[in-house]
C-alpha cells in the first residue's frame, strides 16, 4: 500500500540556474506549513540550494534539462526528492566527500554534498550514469506546531 | 554589489548585497575582479552584512578572489558574517585561510 502523507507538492523547472533562488524559495514556503525556526528554514533552503545546483552545473552540465522537486509532509518531517535526467555520478561516495569537486575551475568548493548533509537530518544519493541522479533528503522539524498546542493547553489548567 | 575605494589605505570594500548563489555569484565575480584590477588594493574587505542566503558557491567566490588579490601582491579579508554565512565558511575551513576584518 502507497504511504500516505499529510501534504504533498511537486516542482519541475528548467536547469537554469536563475531558478536556484525560484526553486529555494518555493520549498521555504512550503515547509513553513510545519512552522519551523528561521535556522531551520535557512537549513532547508541551503540543502535545496546545493542540490539544484548539483543537478544544474553536473548532472545536465549548464546544457538544457528538467529539474523534478517532490516535497512530502508527513508529522514533524520533510522529506524533499530532488532530481534529474542528467549524466550522472560514477561514484557516489567519493563525490560526497568534502572538498571533492570535477569543477575546480568554475571556482566549485566541493562542499554541497557536506553541507546537505550537515543541515538536513538524512540524505541520499541514489546515482545511475547517463540515467539521472536523485538526492532524497529528510529533516524534521523541532519547534512546530504540536509542541506549541500543548504548551497552551498546559497554560490553560 | 557595492564598492568603495580608500584611497590613503589602498582599501577596497566589496559590499555583497545579493543573496549569494551560483547564479549570483558569477555576477559579484565579474563585478570583484572588474574593481579589484581597477584600483590594484592593498587590501580587499568582502563585506556580508546584507547577505541574508548563501550556499557553497560563496565558498568559491571568496576563495577564487583571494588567490587573484594574492597574485596582485594584496590581502583579503570577510567582514560582518551573519551566523549562516559564518556556518558555511567554517565547514570549508575557509577561516583559517582568510581573517575576519576589522577594518570595516
Amino acid at each position: 500500500m502507497k504511504e500516505q502523507f499529510e501534504n504533498e507538492m511537486k516542482l519541475e523547472f528548467k536547469s537554469k540556474s536563475s531558478n536556484e533562488a525560484f526553486a529555494r524559495i518555493t520549498v521555504a514556503a512550503f515547509a513553513s506549513q510545519l512552522d519551523p525556526t528561521i535556522e531551520e528554514l535557512a537549513d532547508i533552503k541551503t540543502a535545496v540550494s546545493e542540490a539544484v545546483t548539483n543537478c544544474i552545473i553536473h548532472g545536465y552540465e549548464n546544457t538544457t534539462g528538467i529539474v523534478k522537486i517532490t516535497g512530502k509532509l508527513q508529522g514533524n518531517k520533510i522529506i524533499l526528492e530532488i532530481s534529474d535526467n542528467g549524466k550522472g555520478i560514477e561514484n557516489v561516495e567519493v563525490a560526497k566527500e568534502p572538498l571533492y569537486t570535477t569543477k575546480p575551475n568554475l571556482e566549485r568548493s566541493g562542499m554541497g554534498f557536506t553541507i546537505m548533509e550537515s543541515f538536513m537530518d538524512k540524505v541520499d544519493v541514489e546515482s545511475i550514469v547517463d540515467i539521472g541522479t536523485k538526492v532524497t533528503m529528510e529533516k524534521s522539524i523541532k519547534s512546530n506546531n504540536v509542541s506549541l498546542e500543548n504548551k497552551s493547553e498546559e497554560l490553560s489548567i | 554589489m557595492e564598492s568603495k575605494f580608500f584611497d590613503e589605505d589602498k582599501l577596497l570594500v566589496l559590499k555583497i548585497v545579493d543573496e549569494v548563489d551560483e547564479y549570483t555569484a558569477q555576477k559579484i565575480r565579474r563585478e570583484a575582479d572588474y574593481e579589484i584590477k581597477r584600483y590594484m588594493p592593498r587590501k580587499v574587505v568582502f563585506d556580508f552584512d546584507s547577505v541574508t542566503f548563501m550556499d557553497s558557491a560563496g565558498i568559491g567566490l571568496v576563495l577564487g578572489r583571494y588567490k587573484f588579490v594574492n597574485i596582485l601582491g594584496g590581502k583579503l579579508e570577510v567582514a560582518n558574517l551573519t551566523q549562516s554565512v559564518k556556518r558555511i565558511f567554517e565547514m570549508s575551513g575557509l577561516l583559517r585561510l582568510i581573517p575576519i576584518s576589522n577594518a570595516i
